[in-house]
């Protein structure tokens, strides 16, 4: 039947409560994703966006390695050295040409999330997080910083969200921590779960576990530097900007120095 | 020398926090935070003062600096904003009003 065949050709990404329909004519590219994604295929019928993916070219020599992010009469153009995808939040459907691999529609769905969660206040965070008690905790820092680490310290009472990125919505004044299946040296899936954010730390190694408190200033310095965005739009970045200092009135930011073996978590409930 | 005028860029975005100054580059989110000195700018940038004013009546008061040093590092200072897009300069008076501070 028809119908049916061309319903086979597409899955549904669900990161953060955001289904995103993934077409391509290829069921080996499909397979791939859905193998990648493990955990987060969901079964809407009403995706707030799908993509076309047309699979073909795997460099595209005109364009560099560094992700472009512009937007022109309502449509948006995501460009990196693997891949083209244009997305018109209007009709809720984009096209992205790349070859049969899996990181770059990684990095489309990133950028994706990131436009979206920026309209309601909310961020994709350079940070591992995690759940414990009900309540969701984020651990961020640049490269090297601790987020694996603590991540891999984490008691068996600790569900992880992301050991990479996190994904923060923000829900009816709420600000909620959602699993992400975007890995870092961890290289392993989040759990695709929520919990309200209870507070945010930015690692740093050390000789003894300690936590101090961060101005404010501070604190939402640290939060742009750390946070995922790619576009070149001055509108967008307002709204970053001031969803960061929202966010920090909200929500306790605190330094977290940590000696990397298990006791942190001792600090963290 | 001549006289230069300066006003804060609209398509930044900014915020006065605890008496830092933080800004936001709309072209490419690039981040800045404005030292005591740059921060005396920003707030004096009204397009229509020109800076060797702002410099005698608050720069040099509040920082206790020469006039002439004061001048020099201002005037670098303000060049230096203005690369980055945070300023726009002119040896004119600058017309259209200036927003983007809170």
């Amino acid at each position: 039947m028809l119908t049916t065949e061309i319903q086979s050709l597409g899955i549904v990404i669900e990161i953060g409560a955001m289904p995103v329909q993934v077409n391509s004519e290829s069921p080996d590219f499909l397979a791939m994703l859905r193998e990648r994604y493990a955990g987060y295929i969901g079964s809407s019928k009403d995706p707030e966006i799908t993509f076309d993916v047309q699979l073909g070219e795997s460099r595209f020599p005109e364009t560099d390695d560094s992700v472009q992010v512009t937007c022109k009469d309502g449509c948006w153009t995501f460009q990196r050295g693997d891949f083209r995808a244009e997305w018109k939040p209007s009709k809720r459907r984009g096209v992205i040409r790349q070859s049969a691999n899996p990181y770059s529609i990684d990095a489309v769905l990133r950028i994706v999330h990131s436009l979206t969660l920026v309209k309601n206040g909310g961020f994709l965070l350079h940070s591992a997080s995690a759940i414990r008690n009900g309540r969701a905790f984020l651990f961020s820092g640049v490269s090297e910083a601790g987020k694996t680490t603590i991540s891999r310290l984490a008691p068996s009472d600790v569900t992880l969200l992301t050991d990479e990125i996190s994904y923060v919505r923000k829900q009816e004044n709420v600000y909620m921590a959602h699993g992400t299946p975007f890995t870092g040296e961890l290289a392993k899936l989040g759990e695709n779960v929520t919990a309200p954010v209870a507070a945010l730390y930015f690692l740093s190694k050390g000789l003894e576990n300690r936590i101090d408190p961060l101005s404010a200033g501070e604190a939402t310095r640290l939060l742009l530097s750390n946070q995922l965005f790619f576009a070149e739009d001055e509108h967008l970045v307002r709204q970053v900007f001031d969803s960061a200092f929202e966010f920090v009135s909200r929500v306790p930011v605190f330094r977290l120095t940590f000696f990397p073996d298990a006791r942190v978590w001792e600090l963290i409930r | 020398m001549s006289s230069i005028y300066f006003a804060r860029n609209p398509r930044v975005a900014a915020r006065n926090l605890g008496g830092e100054m933080m800004i936001m580059s709309g072209r490419d989110s690039t981040l800045f935070t404005l030292n005591k000195t740059a921060t005396v700018l920003w707030q004096s940038a009204d397009g229509k003062t020109p800076l060797d004013d702002i410099v005698n009546s608050k720069i040099c008061v509040e920082f206790d600096v020469p006039p002439v040093d004061a001048l020099q590092d201002a005037t670098d200072l303000v060049r230096d904003l203005a690369n980055h897009d945070i300023l726009i300069v002119s040896d004119s008076p600058i017309g259209e009003p200036s927003r983007g501070s809170r």
